[in-house]
């Protein structure tokens, strides 16, 4: 009797660990259904890194941040940070989820703002689950001196659906020391004149290699100035186009490689990221706003625990110039998710980070990163504001100057993952792998998997 | 005498119900998948834009097989799995079977066997992924190995690795052999143990040469094992994902050369695309059971 008994409690316990798992799942819905908490108290916001929450930290007047338990105070509100790395589209699948979980769940759990990047930025504002900044409570004169093209990026059926407080033209950052040593000058303004149009620009990597450097790290260098100029969007009417000026940085870079005029590196790959250091041999780089003040500089360092200054690694052997085509690379916008409870909270976040001049100002004089603010500056490009970094330039006159140029009329919900696979695909062509016709087909085969609805040549 | 009856019955009644989790876990975990796979191959069903449009699910038939075949190039992914299991699995059986011959060979009298033994089993133990991390470092453009090989100039300029079809299918497999042929040195250790000892002194006795006893005795007693051995190594080569994907970083360059089947069926996971997913992985299932059946009726049969 005792084993027969011994022996049911086995089989229990079997049973009852199998079952286990699904009603623990169980009992944590329910204690979350519970949690209805007072409406508008919560500000849930969605982000893929520390940036942002580093901008309404320094700069957003009355927000108190709790370092031990990562949230925030505004007022009485609460801001809780849901920070997902974009790994592997990480960020965008955790917030496609909520967001198609947005009406089941309580107020304080919904998603109140999300960040978003340009590449993918018409997949949310396309859909319902953004909000009209006019309906928070943005008007137009409230945001007359952002840079249209930030604003066109995020128009969707002629509402406006998100708002940023940077602007990201691309510039071309070279080495002073090397446009001393080869084109015999290192003033910016000389180098431009090398480097205006893409013949001169070919020319210039010809004597580049001809002195032991190469102009270009990698495949991927100068892919957003031609794919930032296209004749029309990625996708148009359900099917996958290749842009004819996309073709010519096929071409280029294929030329580039087969000379010797670039190092055969990645996008983000360790050897890119050597060739922006002290033991490069790289004439220079296509870098926009964040990437020279952010990456490059810590690229360039010797030391990276060291002090930022000039001595330590080329700090200070960087000069910027327009290069060759104007086209910018990256920025992030704030939008305000459909089924919000904190439109007030919203509203005050997007005007003073994003459309207030002073606070707009003080960003770049702080962060040297450029802000969505045409006055704040041009009033910056005009004074004595100058970089360390780049050898004493005020490189914000230059992308003050080309801000304003940047069109953005044929960007496509489908961006981001078509210049992934296509830069992907056309890796193995500047490898030698493959012809350019079967690289192409490889880049349509992905972008179907990717895409199942799209359909190509 | 009737007690005794009942309590025979009692006891087999128990059999059964120790039986119930096996049973149960097979049909949470197992059963209803598979049929839910199959059920799931024939309808359109993903989401377009990127995740935020759902489509579907429709029922398309065997739309999808056919896509598959024609627009997927489905077979291009097989070829690509069975060579890279090949180029590790022919390695890793000879290695393996010397190995164990050795490890087993009483007149060798081989010093410090069991600690050669876990020696060569310590590959397996390392994650896959934490594997394939170390290779991408060491392997890189200018990693390790090439400024090895660029100082002692056995190479001019360093060779890339990772953009030769040869250098990625080759290291996949390379890694593939480390992490396996410890495991499998062990179990046909175990397969030759179990031979009747007797045999083998007869042979010698008989004068038999330690190439002749391995390859007339070794080898055919060996055989339900390697059986085994081949079986389970081609169900895992054919689901090969951990370590191509992350050395390639999912992207399976170059040409795709790299790209096996359950890293095409992972990259289905970008649309959340049932459809698509459930027809690869219907696909994979009969042809795993294809290849099993072919294995096991090639080895086993010729026996008797």
């Amino acid at each position: 009797m005792k084993k027969k008994l011994l022996s049911l409690i086995f089989v229990m316990v079997m049973i009852a660990s199998l079952l286990a798992a699904c009603g623990k799942a169980d009992d944590e819905t329910a204690a979350d259904d519970k949690n209805t908490a007072d409406e508008g108290k919560v500000l849930n916001i969605w982000c893929w890194n520390d940036e942002f929450q580093s901008r309404v930290k320094d700069f957003y007047p009355g927000y108190e941040h709790n370092d031990s338990t990562g949230e925030g105070k505004i007022g009485d509100i609460t801001v809780k940070w849901v920070i997902t790395p974009n790994e592997n589209n990480a960020y965008q699948n955790a917030l496609d989820a909520a967001l198609l979980d947005q009406k089941n769940k309580a107020a304080d759990d919904n998603v109140d703002i999300f960040l978003i990047e340009a590449d993918y930025a018409l997949k949310y504002t396309d859909s319902d689950y953004t909000m009209d900044v006019k309906k928070v409570g943005l008007t137009d004169a409230d945001m007359s001196e952002q840079y249209q093209y930030t604003k066109d990026i995020v128009t969707a059926n002629g509402k406006i659906k998100g708002s940023t407080w940077q602007a990201t033209p691309g510039l071309f950052v070279y080495r002073r020391s090397i446009a001393n040593e080869v084109l015999g000058t290192d003033d910016p303004a000389e180098v431009q004149k090398k480097l205006a149009d893409w013949n001169k620009f070919n020319a210039v990597a010809a004597d580049m290699k001809a002195s032991g450097y190469t102009m270009l790290a990698g495949y991927d260098d100068s892919y957003r100035t031609f794919s930032n100029n296209v004749s029309g969007p990625w996708v148009q009417g359900g099917k996958v186009v290749v842009d004819d000026n996309i073709m010519r940085w096929v071409d280029q870079t294929k030329e580039f490689t087969d000379k010797g005029y670039n190092k055969k590196t990645t996008l983000w790959a360790p050897e890119w990221a050597a060739e922006q250091g002290p033991e490069g041999t790289t004439f220079g780089f296509f870098y926009s706003t964040w990437g020279i003040n952010f990456t490059l500089l810590d690229n360039s360092l010797a030391d990276a625990k060291a002090a930022k200054e000039v001595g330590n690694g080329i700090y200070g052997d960087w000069a910027v110039c327009q290069g060759p085509e104007s086209y910018y690379w990256g920025g992030t916008w704030i939008c305000a998710a459909t089924g919000t409870d904190n439109v007030s909270a919203i509203k005050d976040i997007m005007l003073k980070l994003t459309c207030d001049k002073a606070i707009m100002k003080k960003i770049t004089e702080v962060t040297q990163d450029y802000t969505n603010h045409k006055a704040a500056m041009n009033e910056l490009a005009n004074s004595d504001f100058q970089s360390d970094f780049l050898g004493g330039q005020n490189h914000i006159a230059l992308f003050a100057e080309a801000a304003p140029k940047i069109d953005m009329s044929n960007i496509s919900p489908y961006d981001q993952g078509c210049n992934e696979e296509f830069q992907g695909a056309f890796k193995d062509y500047f490898d030698g792998n493959v012809s350019k016709e079967e690289a192409l087909q490889n880049f349509y085969t992905n972008i179907k998997v990717k895409y199942p609805e799209l359909t190509t040549n | 005498m009737a007690k005794k009856k009942s309590s025979c019955v009692r006891y087999t009644k128990w059999g059964y119900i120790f039986l119930i989790p096996f049973f149960l876990v097979y049909i949470l975990f197992s059963l209803i998948p598979l049929v839910s796979t199959i059920y799931n191959s024939f309808f359109e069903n993903y989401r377009a834009a990127g995740g935020l449009l759902q489509v579907g699910p429709n029922f398309v038939g065997i739309d999808n097989y056919i896509k598959l075949f024609k627009e997927y190039d489905i077979l291009m992914y097989t070829t690509n799995t069975i060579v890279i299991w090949l180029l590790g699995f022919i390695p890793q059986i000879i290695i393996s079977i010397t190995l164990a011959a050795w490890f087993t060979d009483l007149r060798l009298k081989l010093k410090a066997k069991s600690f050669f033994k876990t020696v060569i089993y310590m590959p397996g133990l390392i994650m896959a992924s934490a594997f394939a991390m170390l290779f991408f470092s060491i392997f890189s453009d200018a990693g390790p190995i090439n400024d090895i090989l660029l100082s002692l100039n056995i190479l001019d300029e360093p060779f890339r690795f990772l953009s030769s079809i040869a250098g990625t299918r080759g290291l996949i497999a390379l890694m593939n052999f480390l992490m396996w042929f410890g495991n499998t040195t062990i179990i046909l250790m175990a397969g030759i143990m179990s031979i009747d000892i007797s045999l083998f002194e007869a042979a010698e006795v008989d004068g038999a040469r330690s190439f002749q006893i391995f390859r007339k005795i070794t080898i055919p007693q060996l055989r339900p094992i390697l059986v085994y051995v081949l079986i389970t190594s081609l169900i895992g080569g054919l689901q090969m994902f951990d370590v191509p994907q992350v050395l390639t970083n999912g992207k399976g360059l170059p040409n795709n050369s790299s790209m096996t089947l359950i890293m095409f069926l992972n990259k289905h996971l970008y649309s959340y695309n049932y459809g698509m997913g459930g027809a690869l992985s219907v696909v994979l299932f009969v042809l795993t059971f294809g290849l099993s059946l072919l294995v096991y009726f090639a080895f086993v049969k010729k026996k008797d």
